[in-house]
C-alpha cells in the first residue's frame, strides 16, 4: 500500500515528528487569528514558500493533494460573490488552502513509520487504561495486513457473483465478505493465542 | 482478549475497504461511497466501545499517512480541511450507534436500522455541520444546506447497514458481538 510520504527527499524530512507537529499545531492556532485578507495572503505566501523549498515536483504534488478541497472553495466562493462579500470569502478559503497545505506538508515529509511511532508515544498514558502500547502496535499492524486480505477477497466474491448473474452485486456482496472477514479474524485471534496470546 | 483485538482491527480495514469500493452514484448524481456503512456496522456488529475502537483505529493509521479515507484522502490534512467533523464525529457515531444496539431488546435488523440512523446519521451529522461551520465560517443552518445532500445516500446506507447486521444475527449470532 502506498504512504502519502513524499519519495522527492526535502530537508523537512530530516526534521523531527514531534517538532514539526508542535510547529503545526502552532501555525494552525496562528492563522485563525488573521483576519484580514491582506494578513491571510502573507500566510499564505509563506506557507507556499516554504512548500517550494522542497522544489518543483514537490510543490506540484502538494498543489495536487489539495484537489479533494475545490467543491468547497466553488461552494464559499460562489456564497460570497452572492452575498457580496468577497473579502470574506478570500479570507476562508486562503486560511482553509494554508492549513490544509501545511498539515500535508508534514504527512508528505514524515515517514509512516515515524508517524505510528508518535501516535505509539501520544498512547502511552493509555496503558493505565488497559490499552498497552503493544496491543496497538499489533492491532495496527493487523490493520494494515487485513486491508489488502479483505480487498482480495470482496473482488473475488464479486467475480464469483458477476459469473453468475448479469447485474453489479453492489451491496450484496457485503454480507459475504463480512463474514469472511469474521472468519479470518477468529483464525488469527486462535493463531495469536497458539503463539503466546495479546498481553 | 485476543478475539477482541483481531475484531476490533477486522473492522478498522472493513472501513478503509468500504472506501476503496468504487462510488455508486444515486439518480440525482450525489456521489456516494461505503464508508460511512463502516462505521454504522462497528457500531451495530461490534457495539458501543470496540466499535469506537476500530474506528479510532482507523483514524489513527489515516491521520498516521495511510491514505484510507474514501477518494484516497488521507493525512493530517483532512484533519484541517471542512470535513475534520465528520472525521471527529465518526467514533461518536460508532460509540452510540453500538450503545442503542447493546441496550434495546428489538429484533437485530429493527434496532441495527434506528442505531445506524440516530447514531451515523444524527450524531453524525451534529459533528459534521458543526465542523463545516466552523471550518468555513459558515452558521449552522448554511452549513446544514451542505451537509443535506449526502442525506438521501446515507438513509440507504442505514438500511443496508439493518440488513447486513440482521443476516450476520441469523447467520453467526455469535459474531454480534453488540449483543453477545
Amino acid at each position: 500500500m502506498l504512504t502519502l510520504t513524499s519519495p522527492v527527499e526535502t530537508w523537512a524530512h530530516r526534521v523531527r515528528p514531534g517538532i514539526k507537529l508542535a510547529l503545526l499545531a502552532i501555525w494552525t492556532l496562528g492563522i485563525f487569528w488573521l483576519q484580514t485578507p491582506l494578513t491571510m495572503a502573507i500566510a499564505f505566501a509563506a506557507m507556499l514558500g516554504l512548500v517550494a523549498t522542497g522544489g518543483g515536483l514537490f510543490l506540484a504534488r502538494s498543489i495536487l493533494a489539495l484537489r479533494p478541497l475545490w467543491p468547497f472553495v466553488a461552494l464559499v466562493g460562489v456564497w460570497h460573490l452572492w452575498i457580496n462579500d468577497a473579502p470574506g470569502g478570500v479570507v476562508i478559503l486562503l486560511r482553509l488552502v494554508t492549513a490544509v497545505m501545511a498539515a500535508n506538508f508534514v504527512t508528505m515529509t514524515t515517514r509512516l513509520s515515524d508517524m505510528i511511532a508518535v501516535i505509539e508515544r501520544l498512547a502511552r498514558p493509555l496503558a493505565r487504561f488497559g490499552l498497552s502500547p503493544k496491543v496497538l502496535a499489533l492491532s495496527m499492524g493487523l490493520v494494515v495486513r487485513f486491508i489488502p486480505v479483505m480487498s482480495e477477497r470482496h473482488g473475488q466474491i464479486t467475480e464469483a457473483w458477476l459469473a453468475r448473474a448479469r447485474r453489479k452485486p453492489r451491496w450484496r456482496v457485503l454480507v459475504p465478505t463480512t463474514l469472511a472477514a469474521l472468519d479470518d479474524a477468529d483464525h488469527v485471534a486462535e493463531a495469536l493465542r497458539a503463539r503466546g496470546g495479546v498481553r | 482478549m485476543e478475539r477482541n483485538v483481531t475484531h476490533i482491527a477486522l473492522f478498522a480495514a472493513l472501513i478503509a475497504v468500504l472506501g476503496l469500493v468504487p462510488r455508486i452514484d444515486l439518480a440525482a448524481g450525489v456521489p456516494i461511497t461505503a464508508q460511512s456503512l463502516g462505521i454504522m456496522l462497528c457500531g451495530t456488529v461490534l457495539g458501543a466501545k470496540r466499535g469506537a475502537m476500530a474506528v479510532l483505529l482507523f483514524l489513527a493509521l489515516v491521520a498516521a499517512g495511510l491514505p484510507l479515507l474514501s477518494g484516497g484522502r488521507g493525512g493530517l490534512g483532512v484533519f484541517a480541511s471542512p470535513s475534520v467533523g465528520f472525521l471527529i464525529g465518526f467514533p461518536v457515531a460508532a460509540f452510540v450507534a453500538g450503545w442503542i444496539m447493546e441496550r434495546t431488546s428489538l429484533a437485530p435488523g429493527v434496532a441495527a436500522t434506528a442505531a445506524a440512523v440516530i447514531g451515523g446519521i444524527g450524531v453524525l451529522y451534529l459533528f459534521g455541520i458543526s465542523g463545516m461551520a466552523l471550518v468555513l465560517d459558515k452558521t449552522l443552518p448554511e452549513a446544514a444546506q451542505i451537509a443535506i445532500a449526502f442525506l438521501p445516500g446515507d438513509i440507504v446506507k442505514a438500511a443496508i447497514a439493518g440488513a447486513v447486521t440482521a443476516t450476520l444475527a441469523r447467520m453467526r449470532p455469535g459474531a454480534l458481538l453488540s449483543r453477545a
